[in-house]
């Protein structure tokens, strides 16, 4: 199996991405069975930059796991820009999708000074051989980069990025996420385990690269206000369902309290 | 005054040949977290696979490199199992330990020792017959010494290539390497090869300094390399410019000079596995009070 080329983005007019009648169903046969999804379908086109909403437990965790990877699909179709990728493994499907967790430990390696952690993320592309892990040449390059993220990191080159707070290795994880070029960025609450001050600027530097490098993405958030105020479609997820489906104009006429009372009617149905 | 010296020259002879070993444990369990048990049949392995090849005659050094490369499948084994087959890390070792017992009789032809006193080995042909004279008392130490420096500098700088990373970041967040795209068993897979590669050729050099290898050799070497790279790597730690490895050799010439010392005060040899662990408890537990004190100091200062 290939990996998709980034060249086929200019003969390729289809969804950059699509989900085509999934099914999930998780510990079956026992009496933990769980069916998440039943036919599920999702196309996301190219520069759609979508928010995914939902009550905990409504599968949106899942559809990104099922999309990365981290799990199979027990029938159904993934496809990237066309190319059937449902059998890749995770490792290889992270070469076209950037993603970023909930947890801030997981997209960098703490034990790993900021220098090298970018260093790897630029060697992404290329090959993990026996040269030098750091290229000094391309110090000045890092340094930019980092500049990016408005947190000083730059001058702390050489510091082991364990030592940096939450939203430090956050914005690094979303920056290494974002380096090389890929088809899809994932992003999954990403901004819920930093304070207030943090999330914002996560937040207000996802929305930056997502336009200046024109990606693809899709962020499950729990903040309503993100949610509103950010990307061109907006999906509110309930039992393994898509209730609100609305882009563009219509997301745009979407406020948070439209989100709320769709929020209450979806308890008041389950009887609650 | 005699005695005290070749008492002296003997712990650094072990200290810098199980230093090697240690430095391969270092890769396993620091840099890969993982706990591995494979330790106590790939170091007979290297010492009984060398016995072989020099009885019929093949280069002592070509017989170290040989060794290096079997220890090296036998420790890419127990990661296959792991990564593969879903073994747990410790069972994954255990299972290879327990082969490996066998594979080392077959070997030495199914005798417990097999001697090659008269053969040519790294320390009585080539460059070790350089040493003559006074010199000669110090050939072994000056040569392990040697060996196990050029280790050290080759591992450090591996541990600084672009693959040496991917290696660390394997160990402390499989994760990541899965998102730069890489698949992070692989890298467990060569971390441990490379980890039993070295204790195998450990085990090589033993056995050619006694000119014998023991199929029993590798009982306890686990406790003995994990006490070094422990041992090493705590006392060591506030020097932040010394290098892990250096902090592991010498933690491996500290443990064998408490073990020496026990035995000139007089403790009987049956003892010594007992003091082996002994020692490696009192390290584990002073260990765990310091990073507990030290993480509770942390917790306060956070409040
Ligand atoms: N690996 C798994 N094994 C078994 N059940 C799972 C697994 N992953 C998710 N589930 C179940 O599937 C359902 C959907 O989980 P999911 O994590 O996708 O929800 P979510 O929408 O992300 O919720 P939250 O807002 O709490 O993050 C839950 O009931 C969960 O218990
Ligand atoms: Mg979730």
């Amino acid at each position: 199996m290939t990996t998709p080329k980034n060249s086929l983005a200019e003969t390729y007019n289809g969804p950059m991405v699509s989900l085509q009648n999934i099914h999930k169903t998780f510990n079956p046969h026992s009496v933990n069975e769980l069916t998440i999804f039943e036919n599920f379908n999702l196309d996301i086109l190219k520069d759609q930059f979508i928010s995914v909403i939902g009550s905990n437990g409504s599968g949106k965790t899942t559809i990104l796991n099922l999309l990365c990877g981290s799990l199979p699909v027990d029938s159904g179709k993934i496809l990237v820009k066309g190319q059937n990728i449902t059998k890749m493994k995770e490792f290889q499907r992270a070469k076209f999708i950037g993603r970023v967790f909930q947890d801030p430990s997981k997209g960098t390696c703490p034990e790993l000074t900021i220098l090298e952690n970018m260093a790897m993320a630029e060697a992404k592309d290329k090959h993990f051989g026996l040269t030098f892990g750091v290229n000094r040449k391309r110090l000045d390059f890092y340094k930019s980069q980092l500049e990016l993220l408005k947190l000083g990191l730059e001058d702390k080159l050489n510091i082991q990025v364990g030592s940096l707070s939450g939203g430090q290795r956050q914005a690094l994880a979303l920056l290494i996420a974002t380096m090389t070029p890929i088809d899809l960025l994932v992003l999954d609450e990403h901004t819920a385990a930093l304070d207030p001050k943090s999330a914002d600027n996560v937040m207000r530097l996802t929305d930056q690269f997502v336009k200046e490098k024109h990606l693809t993405a899709l962020m499950v958030t729990h903040n309503l206000k993100f949610a509103i105020e950010y990307g061109n479609r907006l999906i509110m997820m309930h039992k393994g369902g898509m209730v609100i489906d609305a882009a563009y104009e219509k997301k745009d006429a979407l406020d948070v309290d439209d989100l709320l009372n769709q929020f209450n009617q979806i308890s008041i149905e389950v009887g609650n | 005054m005699d005695v005290f010296i070749s008492l002296i020259i003997s712990i650094f002879e072990e200290g810098f040949i199980y230093g090697i070993m240690a430095i391969g444990v270092y890769i396993t369990y620091k840099v890969l977290d993982f706990p591995d048990l494979t330790v106590d049949g790939s170091f007979p392995l290297g010492m009984c696979f060398t016995g072989l090849l020099i009885s019929v005659g093949v280069d002592p050094w070509i017989s170290c490199i040989l060794s290096f490369l079997v220890g090296a499948v036998a420790g890419g084994i127990t990661g296959i199992l792991h990564v593969k087959f879903k073994v747990t890390n410790l069972l994954s070792g255990i299972l290879v330990m327990t082969a490996l017992w066998s594979i080392n009789l077959v070997i030495t032809n199914g005798s417990a020792v097999l001697s090659f006193f008269n053969k040519p080995t790294i320390f009585n042909s080539g460059i070790g017959s350089l040493f003559t004279g006074v010199m000669s008392d110090y050939k072994v130490m000056i040569m392990a010494g040697v060996l196990v420096i050029l280790v050290k500098i080759i591992i450090d700088l591996y541990l600084k290539t672009k693959s040496g990373l991917l290696l660390r970041a394997s160990g402390s967040n499989p994760q990541f390497v899965t998102s730069l795209g890489r698949d992070s068993g692989k890298m467990k897979v060569l971390g441990l090869a490379i980890g039993n590669g070295l204790t195998a050729l450990s085990g090589s050099i033993l056995g050619q300094q006694s000119g014998s290898a023991n199929i029993n050799s590798g009982t306890g070497m686990v406790v003995m390399a994990l006490a070094s790279v422990i041992i090493g790597t705590t006392l060591f730690k506030k020097i932040t410019i010394m290098k892990a490895t250096t902090a592991v050799i010498l933690g491996s010439i500290l443990y064998k000079a408490c073990l020496s010392i026990a035995m000139l005060i007089g403790l009987p040899t049956n003892y010594l596995k007992l003091l082996m662990a002994g020692i490696f408890a009192v390290v584990l537990i002073s260990n765990n009070m310091l990073t507990g004190r030290r993480k509770k100091v942390h917790d306060n200062s956070k409040k």
